[in-house]
């Protein structure tokens, strides 16, 4: 096996016996960086030189006893709307192609301080609007499984990356799907935390209440290992939680027996394509045989819950990206004469089809005449949502459902039609309006061999509950021992 | 009809820069002046990824303010984002208050024009940042954005219409802000921008019971100016209904220079704001425990000063109440009485000598140069004999020319009283000597000469003799 | 909801954004499919509901009133398009 194959717990495991070196990890990483990006095309920025010079920093300080944590020198790899203080962060976004963040997010600075390597910054749908990364400014990333399809978005650069073993693992973020959705399309493992468990100081705004970083891992202990290193209260997000500290390896017992998981029929209607019903299906006589009691129920709430999410997400983007001016940095346009045009050109020519969209939908909802009918009606909806989840949750530990309705598309199979793309969140985003955490995990692959991928829902601050059922259905079926991406062209 | 016909009536929006020592949301300091883009960090810049995190001082501030104005606190407050793109707001949202305002429907006293007690309702007051600066660049052509006091926390005080006249507008105005200074949440300094004002002025026809049309003009930072262009504005529209006019809502800029006011706003511009809530921004539930905590911790509100000033120093009303009109005359009142015990003079000093020159140079009581250790300093230096009441007065006009300790201003000058009696006798014997005729005058029976001949003494030494011992020295000789 | 070419020239103007010509009609269907489908909102059962406004329960986070001055004017500063002594550049604005 290629050292690039492994997750990072057996990355460590061979650190700990000395099996090999940090600075073994990051070469490795970087030679398949070099041999694969060309085919897949994950990254914006890639830091291959500069991770090889701080991998042999992190050695020697490892040596000289300065570092001592346990995770020095394991790689990573980032989504591209995360600040990284003297890298360019872009947001896949012409509007930002040139941006230095004179900052790191928070997430960053504490993988720093663990002296993790960052191996470069992740492709992604423009301000993560979209859900195929086919609306990068700059590039289509592939999906390894099969080049000629999508990796799902917006976290697509990240999803592919680990799944392509460019990574061990990459940060991604969530706001309506955008870290499960491509998880699930790459065959890799997704975890959206709670809304407020991971700081978002830092993350490039593109929906306030709803986004959340998290990672995206070969498996499910490599989930909790990040999720471990990401969470925290922090002082500089007022939405941060400041709960005590939990060790999110402890909970991984393999053991569902006992455990009530619902299984809301809603989620397994018409638009969900017959193969993911069925790989589904294994996986819910999966937990069965392990144990676990599974019972259908009723959440009658898909359909409002898109809406109030576009209507929710789409407002607050369209005042977060107002600050995208042309005045303090990003794109300013050449053809201007006086403030006006450098407000509107810069804006009109450095913003894609689809954030001009969103802008576009979410400045109407806003404005007088309509905010009464679209965006308080929303928060109300949302109120809504978070009670029948409530109520579902004291029945249930978790809920199980697909990840998306369909397996990774062709690429350009979509986007022609924003609201067909829309549509395809149904199954993530109420996990978002609710801020609730959720994961999505591989449970099989259609017949032409692309991933399938489970959700599972639990309670806000639940992550423990979740990670141990997806982990316990994990060690039952081994995925990845049976299914491997091979990059068919 | 004539203008007497015509009722105006005004509201004010005014906001008043809190004096924490950091900005609303960052951490920042809110200190003016300063390079440009110095007192700026990610988060006030707008830099991508940043979020806010609100002062717990300027909460702590604007509860203050609403309770000194008699306004209910809400317990259910947050804040809410006003979306307008321009170059000195930075995420093109302004982080303000909506439907929750920390502070409403309070009021303040003043007195009418007629000396009535006249209450001004307060609609609301809430917590909103300042916005950065734009400088206009003569030569090369642009304007230049300076962040230094995009973030600065602001309390926006808006009243209910119900001012009258201009000076009704003047007297309101000097009392938020001496309301303010007292509490010490501002420093109010106008010529800093630190208070400023926008007027809501409309006009009807007397007995009208419907409210005109109104122009706001925006951001007024004199009172000069404020009343100047009241009266500007006013006349204005009501010339303008006069001639069949209709007065169209604007905001309006006052220039000072030409004494008219100008439309601002670009007609095309749209105008929405979105309000909407801010989802970076949690909410700000205040508990009773918290709002009493407050209240307890107010200081001495000006009302109470008065009547103490009456009680304790035995001064009058008329004098107590100019004294309390400013905090800043009230402190220096109080801080030169601790040092010199004696009150009646320290009052009379700042409500005749320094008030007069407060007056003369344009200044408010907040730019008085000296301390009150200078004013006592020059009181005692009186009640020693060690310079007389006309010296003094020149010492006073020095400390706000050219501030400087008063026993330096006198040594300097030369100022010393002179107390020898060796020297004021010479004196004495010098003018007798120049002035026969007087020294007949008084020995007939003239009082009045011997004033003449003190007022000579005087002269001779440049107002430094002693003038108690001239006296005393010229009736022993004139007896003789 | 109905939506005029007007409203949507309207909104494009909120947003500072400029449209071709040939744009506006193709936003202007993107709009009126979502707003079709968002108005389902309005059927749901939230009779009695509040709203809610942010996706936790978090309130009263505040921030000391403590100065920590920011050094690095320089990164603040280097992704201005224009920039003249320390300030942002931009043309004339005339008030």
């Amino acid at each position: 096996m290629e050292l690039y194959e492994y997750t990072v717990h057996e990355l460590m495991d061979k650190l700990e016996k000395k099996e090999i070196t940090i600075t073994d990890i990051t070469k490795a990483y970087v030679d398949r960086i070099n041999e694969k990006e060309k085919d897949v095309e994950a990254f914006v920025t890639t830091l291959t030189d500069e991770a090889i010079v701080k991998s042999q920093e992190i050695q020697k300080s490892v040596e000289e006893g300065k570092q001592t944590s346990k995770y020095a020198g394991i790689p990573i790899g980032i989504k591209d709307n995360m600040c990284t203080k003297g890298v360019k962060t872009t947001c896949s976004s012409k509007m930002l192609e040139n941006f230095v963040a004179p900052y790191d997010a928070t997430v960053i600075e504490k993988l720093n301080k663990e002296g993790i390597v960052n191996l470069g910054k992740l492709n992604m749908d423009e301000f993560a609007m979209g859900a195929a990364t086919e609306y990068s400014a700059f590039k289509k990333t592939k999906n390894p499984w099969n080049l000629n399809t999508v990796p799902g978005g917006s976290s697509g650069g990240s999803a592919a990356a680990v799944a392509g073993n460019l990574v061990p693992w990459a940060l991604g973020s969530d706001t309506g799907g955008s870290i499960r959705q491509p998880a699930s399309f790459c065959g890799v493992v997704g975890l959206k935390p709670t809304y407020g468990l991971v700081s978002r100081y830092g993350l490039v705004a593109f929906a306030s209440s709803l986004d959340q970083i998290g990672p995206i891992t070969k498996d499910v202990r490599d989930s909790a290992i990040l999720l471990n290193l990401i969470s925290g209260h922090d002082e500089k997000d007022t939405t941060s939680i400041n709960n005590p500290k939990v060790d999110y390896t402890k909970c991984l017992k393999n053991d569902v027996k006992g455990l009530k998981i619902g299984v809301p029929k809603e989620f397994f209607g018409e638009g969900i394509n017959p193969e993911v019903k069925e790989k589904l299906q294994e996986a819910i006589e999966k937990y069965k045989e392990l144990g676990a009691i599974i019972e259908e129920c009723s959440l009658d709430i898909a359909q409002y819950s898109l809406a109030t999410y576009y209507i929710i997400a789409c407002a607050e983007a369209s005042s977060n990206l107002g600050r995208f001016d042309g005045i303090r940095y990003g794109y300013r346009t050449k053809n201007f004469e006086n403030l006006k045009d450098i407000y509107k050109n810069s804006r009109s020519e450095g913003f894609g089809e689809e954030v001009k969209r969103r802008i576009i939908l979410g400045t109407y909802v806003l404005s007088s005449g309509y905010y009464d009918a679209y965006y308080k009606k929303a928060l109300e909806v949302r109120t809504l949502v978070k009670n029948e989840f409530d109520k579902m949750f004291e029945k249930y530990d978790v809920l199980l459902t697909p990840t998306s309705p369909t397996v990774a598309f062709q690429i350009g199979g979509k986007s022609n039609n924003p609201l067909e793309m829309y549509l395809s969140d149904i199954c993530t985003v109420s996990v978002n309006v609710a801020g609730l955490p959720a994961i999505s995990v591989p449970c099989g692959v259609d017949s032409k061999g692309m991933p399938i991928g489970m959700q599972l829902i639990g309670d806000r601050f639940q992550e423990e509950k979740i990670l141990n059922v997806a982990y316990t259905y994990e060690q039952a079926t081994n995925f990845r021992e049976k299914y491997k991406p091979e990059f068919k062209k | 009809m004539s203008r007497q016909d015509y009722e105006i009536v005004m509201g004010l929006e005014v906001h008043a820069e809190l004096s924490t020592k950091t900005k609303i949301f960052c951490s920042c300091p809110t200190e003016f002046g300063g390079e440009p883009n110095t007192h700026c960090c990610p988060i006030c810049m707008a830099m991508p990824g940043t979020l806010p995190v609100l002062n717990e001082k300027v909460v702590e501030y604007a509860v203050k303010a609403g309770l000194a104005t008699n306004c209910e606190i809400s317990k259910n407050s947050k804040n809410d984002r006003k979306n307008y793109f321009y170059p000195d707001l930075p995420k093109a949202y302004q982080i303000s208050q909506f439907d929750k305002p920390l502070c409403e429907n309070g009021y303040v006293e003043i007195e009418d024009d007629n000396g009535e007690k006249k209450q001004i309702r307060l609609e609301r007051i809430h917590i909103e940042e300042d916005a950065g600066k734009l400088n206009h660049n003569e030569f090369g052509g642009g304007s230049l954005v300076d962040l230094n006091r995009a973030g600065v926390p602001l309390i926006e005080i808006v009243s209910k219409p119900d001012l009258r006249t201009s000076s009704e507008v003047e007297k309101y105005l000097r009392k938020i802000k001496s309301i303010l200074e007292y509490i010490e949440v501002s420093d109010c300094k106008m010529q800093e921008g630190s208070l400023r004002a926008d007027v809501n002025v409309s006009v009807r026809k007397k007995g009208e019971t419907k409210f005109g049309t109104r122009t706001e003009m925006k951001n007024m930072n004199s009172f000069r100016s404020i009343v100047r262009a009241i009266e500007y504005e006013a006349n204005r529209q009501i010339d303008l209904i006069e001639e069949g006019g209709v007065v169209e809502q604007t905001t309006l800029r006052w220039d000072d220079v030409s004494g008219r006011t100008f439309s601002m706003r670009d007609k095309e511009d749209a105008q929405d704001y979105r309000y909407f809530p801010d989802p970076d921004l949690v909410a700000i539930r205040l508990s009773d425990e918290y709002i009493e905590n407050i209240k307890n911790s107010l200081p001495e509100l000006p009302e109470s000063r008065k009547a103490r000033y009456m009680d304790k120093f035995g001064l009058s009303e008329k004098d107590s109440k100019l004294l309390t009109s400013s905090k800043y005359l009230s402190d220096l009142f109080e801080g030169a009485e601790k040092i010199c015990k004696n009150a009646k003079a320290v009052a009379n000093w700042i409500l005749s000598d320094i008030s007069k020159m407060l007056n003369e140079k344009e200044m408010e009581a907040d730019q008085i140069p000296f301390t009150a250790e200078d004013l006592a300093k020059v009181i005692e230096l009186i009640d020693k004999g060690t310079i007389s009441s006309a010296i003094a007065k020149r010492v006073v006009v020095e400390l706000f020319e050219n501030p400087r300790a008063p026993e330096v201003i006198i040594k300097e000058n030369g100022w010393i009283q002179i107390s020898d009696e060796g020297a004021i006798k010479e004196v004495v014997l010098k003018v007798l000597e120049a002035n026969p005729q007087s020294v007949a005058d008084y020995k007939g029976g003239k009082d009045k000469a011997l004033g003449f001949l003190v007022g000579q003494a005087m002269k001779e030494t440049k107002g430094k003799a002693n003038p108690g011992m001239l006296n005393k020295m010229f009736l022993e000789e004139l007896k003789k | 909801m109905q939506v005029s070419k007007e409203e949507i020239l309207h909104i494009a103007k909120l947003a500072h954004l400029n449209f071709k010509d040939e744009e506006v009609d193709k936003y202007l269907i993107y709009l009126q499919d979502i707003l079709n489908f968002a108005n389902i909102v309005n059927n749901a059962p939230v009779q009695g509901l509040d709203e809610t406004i942010g996706a936790n329960n978090n309130y009263n986070v505040f921030r000391r009133d403590e100065i920590k001055q920011f050094e690095d004017r320089e990164a603040l500063l280097q992704n201005a398009p224009e920039q003249e002594r320390g300030m942002f550049k931009i043309p004339k604005v005339i008030q």
